[in-house]
């Protein structure tokens, strides 16, 4: 009985535990990551995106543009000779993060 | 007066540590205190590693870090690329950037060689006795080459004769001569250690140069690739195909050839089983961290890589000291390339930034390489990879999904290498 009664309320704390993590939202992101995660595509489009080569700058372009573009990277209906590879390695949000970070770049 | 402002600021650091509500005013009388005398931050090595973290922590810093880079070097010259001078096809010229454009990011550099650290008092010293005072260190001293097992190759003269060429240098420039030399119908050499290595791509590229130019201006000639390695380590559909298809009878490549010495004055590759001679013998010694930074137990994976915490890059072995670039022991699956220590730059840059001015360091730091090698001239092929923070195992691990190769050679991908080479080199200097 008494194992009966402890396993209820372990199953009890699992639903808790499981409602809370549920609830909690996302933890606060890194007050830099946008600024962090966009400093890895310098390497070739540019410091802050902005470059004068023939691998495109990526300074000043919308978000949705730069969201709806690495989007189809990733599901292969923009072909590329290395973005569609690259592209796949970043989430939805971290794209987003580092999207709103190049449309601010002037 | 200075080293006085910044021994009260640590003090009023360390008390904020101790206290809790009442630390809140210290913490934010702090900036005010740093206004004054600013935190410093010294670098030491100017390549892809370093000079990207002296520009990044200036520029994430805004202003408030006082930021060093120490090179012995008047200009940078690439590596990346450095294989198309032994090509033919690009000039030493074609690599080199002057270091001036970091002055606009206020940062001081001081050329001349770093001989040591006094880790407690946190100084570097110089060759000429010049003490440089630090708050955080970040060493990117490429790598040192180990021609401890090779009798041979011990004096500087044998060492001018059997080339390495791994660091873009005058010595590029002397390879390509040696080559220039050679009569049609004579053998290029090259002898490949075991990994890891710097720039992993690049013996095989530096074979698909020569063979591209012995096939234009020496068609006798051959290629041998002498790898110490069981099978290729990098690119190897592609570098296969290429040899192949482009240098059909010019490169043969042979693995496990281990090599046990050098005889200089026949260019004779002394291996396990059997000698080979060439007319140009080219050695890339074993290599590992750069001298600096295998100092005080540092270099703690098998004497050579150091290991670093991958949040920060500090040192696991000595606090305050932070590495980046080919010296460090990598995550699996993560190169030792240039691109990757620009990476590695952003991300440690960020971190000291934030321990320095009490912010939070980065927990999920992420990292992509790219790394293109050349057949020719204008044919390129890629390899890619993007790689994030494991919390749980500490450490970076490939993005499932992610990366890849090129399909085969080509044009475009060509006018990208060109074009990555000209923005990475902006992206740490300009």
């Amino acid at each position: 009985m008494k194992l009966t009664v402890h396993n209820a309320l372990a199953a009890l704390a699992v639903i808790a535990a499981s409602a809370v993590h549920a609830q909690a939202p996302t933890p606060a992101a890194h007050p830099n990551l946008a600024r962090n995660l966009a400093a890895q595509c310098a390497n070739c489009h540019g410091t802050d995106g902005k470059s004068d080569q023939a691998i495109p700058a990526l300074a000043g372009r919308p978000a949705d543009y730069m969201n709806a573009q690495m989007k189809a990277f990733k599901e292969g209906t923009r072909p590329a000779t290395i973005m569609h590879q690259l592209a796949k390695g970043y989430t939805d949000e971290q794209i987003k993060l580092m999207a709103d970070y190049f449309a601010k770049q002037k | 007066m200075k080293m006085q402002r910044r021994d009260f600021l640590k003090t009023a650091g360390a008390a904020a540590t101790v206290s809790t509500l009442s630390a809140c005013a210290t913490i934010e009388s702090a900036p005010q205190i740093v206004g004054v005398a600013k935190p410093r931050v010294v670098v030491v090595g100017g390549g892809f590693g370093g000079a990207t973290a002296a520009k990044y922590v200036a520029k994430f810093g805004e202003g408030n870090i006082d930021v060093t880079l120490v090179e012995r070097g008047d200009a940078f010259v690439s590596c990346p690329m450095s294989n198309l001078v032994v090509g033919g096809s690009k000039q030493l010229a074609d690599l080199s950037v002057p270091y001036t454009g970091l002055a606009k990011y206020g940062i001081t550099r001081v050329r001349g060689e770093a001989i040591g650290i006094d880790p407690g008092k946190r100084n570097l010293r110089m060759q000429d006795g010049t003490l440089i005072p630090y708050d955080r260190l970040i060493l990117s001293p490429g790598v040192d080459f180990m021609y401890g097992d090779l009798p041979g190759l011990q004096s500087v003269a044998a060492q001018s004769s059997i080339l390495h060429a791994w660091k873009a240098s005058p010595e590029t420039v002397a390879l390509r001569k040696q080559l220039e030399a050679m009569p049609d119908g004579g053998v290029f050499a090259i002898h490949i250690p075991k990994a890891p290595f710097r720039c992993p791509p690049g013996p095989y590229e530096r074979a698909c140069q020569v063979a591209w130019y012995f096939k234009q201006y020496k068609p006798k000639s051959k290629v041998i690739v002498l790898d110490g390695n069981e099978d290729i380590v990098s690119k190897k559909g592609l570098f296969t195909k290429a040899w192949n298809e482009n240098y059909k009878g010019l490169v043969e490549y042979r693995n496990n050839q281990t090599l046990l010495d050098v005889d200089v004055a026949t260019k004779t590759a002394k291996l396990e089983f059997g000698d080979q001679k060439a007319d140009v013998l080219n050695v890339l010694p074993p290599m590992r961290a750069g001298n600096i930074a295998r100092m005080f137990g540092m270099a703690n994976a098998n004497g050579r890589w150091c290991q670093v915490d991958f949040l920060t890059y500090e040192s696991t072995a000595i606090a305050n000291i932070h590495m980046i670039g080919d010296a460090i022991q990598i995550a699996p699956g993560m190169p030792k390339s240039g691109h990757m220590a620009n990476q590695h730059a952003k991300v440690c840059a960020a971190a000291v930034v934030e321990l320095l001015t009490k912010g939070s360091v980065n927990p999920t730091p992420m990292v992509a390489n790219t790394c293109y090698s050349f057949i020719d001239d204008k044919n390129v092929v890629h390899v890619a990879s993007v790689h994030e923070y494991d919390a749980k195992d500490k450490t970076m691990k490939t993005v499932a999904g992610s990366g890849g190769l090129s399909a085969a050679g080509n044009e475009l991908e060509g006018t990208y290498a060109n074009a990555w080479a000209k923005t990475i080199w902006a992206d740490m200097l300009a």
